[in-house]
């Protein structure tokens, strides 16, 4: 820097002239990342800083930002309102977990089939797959109550389950692309030693495609866990709820009269308790998540 | 298709193992298409023609659910506030997501971690999201309002007033864009860094370099993020749903809220079957016209 001032010449009066622009430009940009950045946070402080409340300290004016003294117990005292153990289990045990492994598997064969099989007829078959995706759920929603109503099935899960065992078209195409990037000699060598279809997928594409697979199962996993719609068409009855439903109905009992004491602090402690399974996959599989999501972008 | 059928006799030993293999592992979604895609969609066609209310057999009554629906107040309505909220939220989403990928896209510190932030909310289940924002917006303890209140300023009726009630969802929607501001900053970061660097030696500024080498280079995928905002705006229905339950004075009475309310709430079925065909041929009608639009605005990079 001294140098420079000592020389002053032409190229460094005209980079004196360019840096306070620069500078303010990225001042600028600053401010509104982190900005931003806290307004999209602020919601979930509120949540979790809600959770640890007590009525005083939600009904107050101006808010109370930082909760003093902090209820902790609030986490455990909230579970307890309803029964979300149970909830719980019927979210993961009865829903989440089996339509998973359905959605994984179903979707990985057909997608195998999709890239690594040449049939006639394949591609035009996936082009309608790609666009169903374009269907309302509307259009199902009625017919496919009725079925379900009618096979007897309605407050069980296994009009969430059933087709999830039939595969899903986003995550076949998800699986189609990573499939098709594996190199072809691979399957063949194996064809050469005597494999048939089934063995070379189970043993040469499903282990290379472990990271794909992983990101389909957590897709899976959280499209169910945080499925609203789903229950609250079939599942009627209170002891097969979702959590979603138990907090909705959490929700609900909140705006009625003679609303039980801590009901925010409580309903939000249950929110911030439901949203931590999401935080942890996210922040553990960050990047195959975005770049899962990235794909979806790809056909555009 | 029809070709492959008629050399059926010829086909070698190899492409009839390729066929019954390739339609067997597809089975499972061939099987599921027909059970839970053609038929529902064919069934509901039906049932949209008849009277339905789950306890009698569906009588049919031909076009009178569609015919009544041209003289029913609620219904347009409805249409109304539909419209309201696909031809503003689609635009406004994308735009957000765009120019937040943009952001991220900047020569910053930290840019996983704002990613991070910025993703988030839009995989949050939705029950909790709007429990929280019901929460944050309430009149007179939410967050903004109590902080209002204590400056003495006057407090905003963000989910009670009919007119304030569709921006305030707009802002948290905008808030929700994560998914599609991902999907632009990958787009974003696969443009070929040369195209700047020719543009800068020819003196382009930052705001020049965007406008010619930044969205033409981004279009397709603006396209695709608009056909999913289009599609995903005609069918909202859970956040007015868990939010405002369509009120207050049925602001928020969007399509599908109406649809669930006459299937679930009032059994009609089959009047509910005439909504969501409705629906249908309007997604492909302006799936159609985006797409023809497109021609216009999108610019596909020549291989």
């Amino acid at each position: 820097m001294a140098a420079e001032t000592l020389t002053g010449s032409a190229a460094t009066r005209r980079r004196r002239t360019i840096q306070p622009a620069e500078l303010l430009g990225t001042i600028a940009r600053y401010i509104i990342l982190l900005g931003l950045a806290l307004t999209f946070l602020m919601p979930f402080y509120w949540m979790a800083s809600s959770a640890m409340k007590d009525d005083d300290q939600v009904f107050t004016v101006p808010p109370r930002w930082i909760p003093n003294p902090a209820y902790v117990g609030n986490f455990l005292s909230a579970w307890q309102v309803q029964d979300f153990n149970l909830f719980t289990f019927n979210t993961v045990v009865k829903y989440a977990i089996p339509s998973t492994i359905g959605t994984v598997l179903s979707s990985a064969l057909v997608a195998y089939s999709f890239s690594r099989i040449r049939w006639p007829g394949r591609d035009l078959l996936f082009a309608i797959c790609l666009a169903t995706m374009m269907i309302p759920f509307q259009v199902r929603l009625v017919p496919l109550f009725i079925i379900f109503k009618d096979l007897d099935w309605i407050n069980t899960y296994l009009p969430l389950v059933v087709p999830a065992f039939f595969g899903n078209a986003f995550f076949i195409f998800m699986l189609r692309q990573f499939f098709r990037s594996i190199p072809t000699e691979l399957s063949e060598a194996a064809v050469i030693d005597g494999a048939n279809e089934l063995q070379v997928l189970v043993r040469i594409i499903l282990p290379l495609a472990r990271p794909a697979l992983t990101v389909v199962a957590l897709f899976a996993f959280m499209d169910a866990w945080n499925d609203y719609l789903g229950p609250l068409i079939y599942i009627n009855n209170e002891p097969e709820w979702t959590l979603a439903l138990a907090i909705q109905r959490m929700g609900r009992a909140m705006t009625e009269v003679g609303a039980s004491a801590n009901a925010y602090p409580y309903l939000m402690a249950v929110s911030t308790i439901v949203t931590m399974p999401i935080l942890f996959i996210f922040f553990f599989a960050q990047r195959s998540f975005i770049e899962g999501i990235s794909l979806s972008g790809l056909k555009g | 298709m029809a070709v492959a059928s008629r050399k059926w006799p010829r086909l070698s030993r190899m492409q009839r193992h390729d066929l019954f293999y390739g339609v067997l592992f597809a089975s499972p979604w061939l099987i599921g298409f027909v059970l839970w895609t053609v038929y529902p969609i064919i069934s509901s066609l039906y049932y949209s023609f008849t009277r339905y209310d789950l306890l009698q057999p569906p009588q049919f009554i031909g076009l009178t659910n569609y015919i009544n629906l041209t003289t029913d107040d609620d219904f347009f309505l409805v249409i109304q506030n539909t419209l309201w909220w696909v031809i503003l939220s689609s635009p406004i989403g994308v735009a957000s997501a765009f120019l937040m990928a943009v952001l991220l896209n900047s020569r910053i510190v930290a840019r996983s971690a704002f990613r991070a932030i910025f993703f988030f909310p839009s995989i949050v289940p939705i029950i909790v999201v709007s429990s929280v924002w019901a929460f944050v917006l309430n009149i007179q303890y939410g967050a903004i309002n109590a902080t209002l209140r204590a400056f003495e300023l006057p407090t905003i009726p963000f989910l009670s007033n009919p007119t304030v009630v569709k921006p305030t969802l707009l802002l948290i929607h905008m808030w929700m864009q994560g998914g599609a501001m991902v999907i632009f900053l990958a787009t974003l970061q696969d443009v070929p860094r040369e195209l700047y660097e020719a543009a800068t030696m020819d003196g382009a500024g930052s705001w020049s370099r965007f406008w010619s080498i930044t969205l033409p280079m981004c279009s397709p995928v603006i396209l695709f993020n608009m056909v999913m905002a289009f599609i995903g705006g005609f069918q909202n229905f859970a956040l007015p749903w868990l939010l405002t339950q369509g009120g207050p004075n049925r602001a928020t009475e969007f399509f599908a809220v109406f649809l669930y309310r006459n299937a679930f709430q009032y059994l009609r079925m089959g009047k509910a079957s005439a909504l969501a065909w409705i629906l249908f041929i309007v997604i492909v009608i302006f799936t159609v016209m985006l797409f023809r639009s497109s021609a216009r605005w999108v610019y596909y990079r020549s291989e």
